[in-house]
């Protein structure tokens, strides 16, 4: 007989924000691969950029280029972006050596995760994310004032 | 009937003789409380098409046949009541990261397949094939490290929420790995070595990032993202050669064998003749 069509229903990158009803700990996987690859970008256009030193070019002084609020504001970005990935990645590390998830117990309906169990973690975390955004944010806000005010 | 209500149901079709991808399908369906999807289904296939096909079996959450993606979650039909999601309509599709056979049936054959792979099953000795007597001596504590992850019932729902899955289709996934953990974790067990060749490879454990979306859609609460993350720590041990023994524990050969401890007389009789 032969071999009949099979459809390929595999979600893809698409899936990851996509096609589903998923849980917190599902977007944050995506925020911390999204916010990796964001700083994995900006590291890679930095090594470009500084290394325009070579050819006497600098992007980054007053009046070029880069020397603009809407980078800055970028620059603000991966910040943002920075703090988050830094101490999720490190609720991470915690995590995926066993710590923080709990023992195994015998499962009775409701059930109970060891997604719960590592909550007060990424609480934690994130509180500690969030005031090194603060620290951030009022950097980018000083900085901001001298460029706009001169 | 009173509480009835017509409830929208929104199907996956697929037919592999005449489509070439999946359509979206109506169907209205009286609904009343108390009915799971898998009724819905039945009467869908009774009243309304009878060229709808999906797998099931025991009806009551033990077999896994009827794992499929409802209102983009993945579950069991039979043990979802339909008012506990939606009062109006449903999405009903097959599960997600496996091939399309026909309609709402998964092509399952790729997961067995990966779980075959880690050897799901207790290592022992040839030789003790030659000297089957006694049984194996295993404290609760013991049993409790695996006695979670013995509740799979392989219905695919984990394989189709991991996101690593959606995109790379060597991973092991869920399933396979929290089953290799179990095996690894039982005292009688003696093929950690051989397993963590598989699941400490590239497509192994340490492809999980604990998305945890596995641990929260499985339905007998077998939790595999806490059986991965316990196992990558016992890789990590294994590596560095600080992990506490692997060996065994061995068979208790008969009264005299073991540790003997005094028995109790038995209580006298309460009702006398």
């Amino acid at each position: 007989m032969a071999e009949l069509n099979r459809y390929d229903n595999r979600l893809g990158v698409m899936g990851w924000l996509f096609k589903g009803r998923w849980g917190f700990e599902r977007y944050l996987y995506i925020l911390h691969r999204i916010t990796g690859l964001g700083i994995l970008f900006y590291f890679l256009m930095h090594i470009v950029v500084t290394s325009l030193r070579a050819f006497d070019i600098y992007l980054w002084t007053e009046g070029e280029f880069f020397h603009h609020p809407v980078f800055r504001f970028g620059e603000f970005l991966v910040f943002a972006a920075f703090a988050f990935h830094a101490f999720n990645g490190l609720r991470l590390v915690f995590v995926e050596l066993g710590f923080a998830v709990g023992k195994p117990i015998e499962p009775v309906y409701p059930y109970k995760t060891s997604l719960t169990k590592q909550r007060p973690l990424f609480v934690i975390m994130m509180i500690f994310a969030f005031i090194l955004f603060v620290f951030g944010t009022y950097e980018f806000i000083i900085s901001m004032g001298k460029m706009i005010g001169g | 009937m009173p509480n009835e209500k017509n409830v929208k149901f929104y199907i996956r079709r697929y037919d592999p003789l005449k489509d070439k991808e999946p359509y979206l399908r109506s169907y209205d369906v009286p609904v009343s409380k108390g009915m799971v999807v898998l009724d819905a289904l039945h009467y869908i296939r009774e009243n309304l098409d009878p060229s709808l096909a999906w797998r099931y079996s025991c009806r009551m959450g033990v077999c896994g046949s009827c794992g499929m993606l409802i209102n983009g979650s993945p579950t069991l039909a039979c043990n979802t009541q339909i008012f506990d999601i939606s009062e109006t309509e449903l999405t009903i599709a097959p599960l997600p990261n496996f091939r399309i056979i026909k309609d709402l049936v998964p092509e399952l054959s790729p997961m067995f397949e990966k779980h075959r792979e880690i050897l799901p099953f207790v290592v022992r000795e040839e030789s003790e094939l030659d000297d089957p007597e006694g049984e194996f001596y295993q404290t609760p504590e013991q049993l409790e490290e695996f006695l979670q992850f013995t509740f799979c019932i392989k219905c695919g729902c984990c394989m189709a929420a991991c996101p690593t899955l959606a995109t790379d289709p060597n991973y092991l996934g869920p399933q396979p790995l929290a089953q290799a953990h179990r095996y690894n974790k039982d005292t009688r067990d003696g093929g950690r070595k051989a397993r963590n060749q598989i699941t400490g490879s590239n497509d192994g454990a340490f492809k999980c990032h604990y998305a945890g979306e596995c641990s929260r859609v499985c339905p007998k609460g077998v939790d595999p993202a806490k059986a991965i993350q316990i196992m990558k720590r016992q890789l990590v041990f294994d590596f560095l050669k600080i992990s506490k023994s692997q060996k065994p524990c061995e068979k208790l050969k008969g009264p005299g064998k073991g540790e003997k401890k005094d028995i109790p007389p038995a209580p006298t009789y309460t009702v006398q003749e």
